[in-house]
């Protein structure tokens, strides 16, 4: 089982994203279950969304307590709360910040990480740029496929078509390519 | 079809199947999006001519389900915790009057303290109430069961309650084998009402009734609740001819086979002591599970049967009677008097706490080493408890217990202590 938390915070798509992930993970035949953590939703509240990923039928309900992969979608996240709680040793971070980890006050967090299992993207701008707005969930599942290989680039894309229609389906599509290639390639000139 | 859908789209697509003739309804947390999805699916004419009325409550929508039922329409409708204590008086009048509405209840907490999160309370508020009660496991038994429900619904001429976990499953995306019409159309023939109001041939439903009959009809309630407990294996039998699974029933047994300890529990969280169990029984522990899937009627001779040869029963539950003690131990500790088997109450997942892995194993150990007390609170903080016990002894003038319990939570939460409940 494969199991990944997102972090973000209201407005920003967090719970569209797991939701997304799952869409992915199932049409690639796996099974795949995503929820929230239901919350009071505020736009700018801290929000955490869920999703697991497996070959066989996923039966427990309880929060994800260690991840193997986290995807923050507000770096300012790393201030307010613990999000590596009960992240793998050998875990996947995937940030929407081009910050140096330095800057981001999270080089002690990472350090028993393998260097390439963390990245970071400029979900955000991407999105600014493709979509017309700073919602970086689509985008962001983009640059999953690419660290983690759980899933492929096509499958995120479906799963952004089923979610969304017309320009703002192909403006995701658009950024989620863009950040899989920029998550290649940081993980390449950092390796 | 197989589809990765939102438990309460799924629900909302299955219900369509069935072909209601009327849906009446009126949103709240958790059970929004089914009602919503309802709404649209009857907007898009993907539901024949079924009619979605407005009202301006809880109250008002079961009681016009109740009209409309009674004048021969298939009727369905949804609410949740508040939603289902202010429809209480209609909620017994449809069962009083026979009638085979089905309404979801996405489970909520009931305040106060307000909170929208999962638990129980809510359809055990009801479960004296004369409906049938049938909780799910899974997203895509709760789509299964919506489709058993009308069929049990109008054999019996009975309300059927469909319980399904708050945000758990109504909010959770994954995998669902959504039927086709044709499958549904075979299971579920159209409606013929064993009463109907037709002014071609006018009668009343309804009677005021004395003392003089009052039990007996109340007793007759009971006998149909008898009957569906052999009514709804008969129709999970053949719903698995149709549909090809296994779906519904009284009760589900899982790893039961030379268990000592046996925890009886039901809904959503089934799934997460299977994984526990299975993890158990990997290191040797003889530990099962039994799924309750009918709560009214209650399987008292099933469960028995499934519990024979265990030393002790941990009964996991997510309802609490304040002042007794469990709600679903209760009945079970009644189905096995004489017995002998020790039956145990753990109290978990109140207002939505999350039951985990790390705690159902410690809880499970506890039992299997037999230092398990009769009544558990499932990661109950004392030390929160006993404080505010202490501050008002101390106090006269105490204030609001909820508030001053949140300004000690906080403070703990920013010396960084970890509660139990964040494990």
């Amino acid at each position: 089982m494969f199991q990944v938390r997102l972090h973000g915070r209201g407005g920003q798509g967090v719970v569209t994203a797991a939701e997304m992930l799952s869409i992915a993970g199932f049409s690639e035949g796996k099974h795949a279950q995503a929820f929230p953590s239901f919350g009071s939703e505020r736009t700018g509240a801290p929000v955490v969304s869920f999703c697991r990923l497996d070959d066989k039928e996923i039966r427990r309900r309880e929060p994800i307590l260690e991840p193997d992969c986290l995807i923050i979608q507000d770096p300012t996240l790393f201030h307010a709360l613990d999000v590596f709680q009960g992240l793998k040793p050998d875990g996947y971070v995937l940030i929407n910040s081009t910050k140096d980890w330095h800057e981001l006050g999270i080089t002690d967090r990472i350090a028993h990480l393998p260097q390439a299992h963390v990245v970071g993207i400029n979900a955000s701008a991407l999105a600014r740029k493709h979509v017309g707005r700073p919602v970086p969930n689509a985008a962001l599942l983009g640059g999953f496929a690419a660290i983690t290989g759980e899933i492929h680039l096509d499958a995120v894309e479906k799963a952004i078509a089923t979610k969304f229609d017309g320009s703002i389906a192909e403006g995701n599509i658009a950024a989620a390519r863009a950040a899989h290639a920029a998550a290649l390639g940081m993980e390449l000139s950092d390796a | 079809m197989l589809k990765q859908l939102e438990g309460s789209h799924a629900v909302a697509e299955a219900v369509a199947l069935c072909r209601p003739e009327v849906i009446c309804a009126y949103p709240i947390s958790p059970q929004t999006h089914i009602v919503e999805h309802c709404g649209e699916l009857v907007r898009e004419g993907k539901m024949g001519n079924c009619e979605y009325m407005n009202v301006e409550s809880e109250f008002a929508a079961l009681s016009a389900c109740i009209g409309s039922s009674a004048c021969g329409a298939r009727t369905y409708t949804a609410t949740a915790s508040q939603g289902l204590l202010f429809m209480a008086e209609a909620v017994y009048n449809a069962s009083g009057l026979g009638l085979p509405i089905v309404m979801t209840v996405a489970n909520r907490a009931i305040g106060a303290p307000i909170n929208i999160w999962n638990d129980h309370t809510d359809s055990m508020a009801m479960r004296d109430a004369g409906w049938l009660q049938l909780f799910a496991e899974t997203n895509q038994e709760a789509l299964d069961l919506h489709i058993q429900a009308f069929r049990i619904a109008e054999q019996m001429s009975q309300p059927v309650m469909v319980c399904m976990d708050g945000f758990i499953l109504t909010h959770a995306y994954e995998r669902v084998s959504m039927p086709t019409q044709e499958q549904v159309d075979q299971f579920l023939p159209p409606y013929t009402p064993q009463q109907v109001l037709d002014p071609a041939n006018p009668y009343s439903i309804g009677a005021m009734v004395g003392p003089e009959a009052f039990t007996e009809v109340r007793y007759l309630a009971h006998e149909k609740q008898l009957q569906a407990l052999d009514v709804i294996p008969g129709i999970a039998a053949e719903f698995k001819a149709i549909f090809g699974r296994d779906s519904g029933g009284l009760i589900r047994e899982y790893e039961t086979e030379g268990a000592d300890t046996i925890v009886v529990t039901l809904g959503s969280v089934a799934g997460t002591v299977k994984d526990t169990v299975d993890e158990m029984r990997a290191d040797g522990k003889k530990i099962g599970v039994v799924t309750v899937g009918s709560f009214r009627p209650f399987p008292s001779a099933a469960l028995r049967e499934a519990v024979k040869h265990a030393n002790e029963v941990v009964v996991l539950e997510k309802s609490f009677a304040i002042g007794f003690g469990g709600v679903v131990a209760n009945n079970i500790m009644m189905s096995l008097q004489g017995t002998g088997i020790h039956v145990h109450t753990v109290v978990a997942g109140l207002g939505g706490r999350p039951i985990t892995m790390p705690s159902l194993h410690r809880l499970f150990d506890t039992a299997l080493k037999g230092e398990l007390e009769d009544m558990h609170f499932l990661n109950l903080q004392w030390d929160i408890v006993n404080a505010e016990l202490q501050r008002q002894r101390e106090q006269i003038a105490s204030g609001p217990t909820a508030e001053s319990i949140l300004r000690n939570i906080q403070t703990d939460t920013a010396r960084g202590t970890p509660t139990p409940a964040a494990e």
